[in-house]
């Protein structure tokens, strides 16, 4: 038995293709806020970020 | 009972609707269109700033913009969709049309108000992000859930929120407000009324049946039409001031000029066409001329500035 069975709910196939949608849309903009800060990080450290001491 | 066969009506008076939405629900939820003009003015207001930001660091500042001008309209359609909901131009808005639940719509506009304001402050400044946050809260409660239903006053105040785009782009660069980023804020805040009014007077329809208290519903037509007159004559100079205190050329201030005197050359239309077609034309013509104005004289500005910048030899 599916969770769906379990819990008395059963998504359409057009309401799962909906899901589907909503779902690549968050992945897609959590990505982009990944690289977003990785580029504003690379930006804000400036070139010089490789000569600070470990110390 | 299958969710497909549970009526989405039923779902959202019970508080357990929602999960409907496509991806295109939710963009429409941002309102595009007002956000382009968002985008385009904030734009202006960054590049023609003086000093200078990372293209990268600017490109974030115009995308948390964006993302604030966007949640805002989320939140404005989560509070109005009972009036969206009989008004001609607002009932296919995603709430009314039953594809978002306003829950939804409520917690889409949180969330996004939150992450722009955030990473603008972090990746930019915090005064641009104060900013923001400021624009956001007086958009979608001052404006939205107060002015708008309070008064015919409503889109003269309230269009301040659409006005503070370009200053906050000017101070993701400088991280302050001037005299020349609150001249950019006064030419949109001064061409908002004209522009809402005329719109207005052919839609008074739709105001009326929403009973928002637009002023040609509670003053009538003819105060409109005197009020539309008056904020276009101080429009007119207004949109020349970036010439006149010198951070655009002469050559700016004269199309300025000319674009300014062709506004006001509409209204006194609208103003004295009163009966029939004739009347609804002029609003009509007013109103597509507003925006003609709206994106000509900042793309003016934006080609005065980069003009500028080459001469002297340094594009900001």
């Amino acid at each position: 038995m599916s969770n769906d069975d379990k819990d008395g709910i059963r998504l359409s196939d057009d309401q799962k293709r909906r899901q589907r949608g909503r779902s690549i849309a968050i992945g897609l903009a959590l990505a982009g806020l990944v690289v977003l800060f990785y580029l504003v990080t690379l930006v804000k450290m400036g070139p010089g970020v490789l000569d600070k001491g470990m110390y | 009972m299958s969710l497909a066969e549970i009526q989405d009506t039923t779902l959202d008076e019970t508080g357990f609707g929602g999960g409907q939405g496509e991806v295109g629900d939710y963009i429409a939820l941002l309102k595009p269109r007002v956000m382009s003009l968002v985008i385009f003015t904030a734009f202006v207001g960054m590049l023609i700033a003086p000093g200078g930001i990372h293209p990268v660091l600017g490109a974030v500042a115009i995308l948390c913009i964006a993302i604030g001008a966007g949640a805002s309209g989320a939140l404005n359609m989560w509070y109005d969709a009972d009036i969206d909901a009989v008004m001609s131009r607002t009932k296919g808005r995603p709430v009314p049309a039953g594809k978002v639940t306003a829950h939804e719509a409520l917690v889409f506009g949180l969330t996004l108000s939150a992450f722009s304001v955030l990473v603008l402050g972090l990746a930019v400044n915090w005064f641009a992000a104060g900013f923001l946050a400021f624009t956001i809260f007086f958009y979608a409660v001052i404006y939205t859930m107060w002015l708008k239903r309070a008064t015919p006053q409503n889109i003269v105040i309230g269009g301040a929120a659409g006005a503070f785009p370009p200053m906050i782009g000017w101070a993701a660069v400088t991280g302050s407000a001037s005299l020349e980023s609150v001249v950019l804020f006064l030419i949109i805040f001064m061409w908002t009324p004209p522009h809402f009014w005329a719109l207005s007077l052919f839609k008074r329809g739709d105001y009326e049946s929403a009973r928002i208290p637009m002023l040609p519903v509670v003053a009538g037509e003819d105060a409109t039409r005197r009020q539309i007159l008056a904020y276009s004559l101080l429009l007119a100079p207004v949109g020349v001031a970036p010439a006149l205190l010198g951070f655009a050329s002469p050559v700016y201030g004269a199309v300025a000029g000319v674009l300014g005197a062709a506004f006001v050359w509409y209204a006194v239309k609208v103003f004295r066409e009163r009966e029939g077609d004739a009347a609804r034309n002029a609003a009509v013509q007013l109103f597509k001329f507003s925006l003609l104005y709206l994106f000509l004289v900042f793309a003016l500005l934006l080609g005065d500035s980069v003009v500028a910048s080459l001469v002297t030899g340094s594009l900001a």
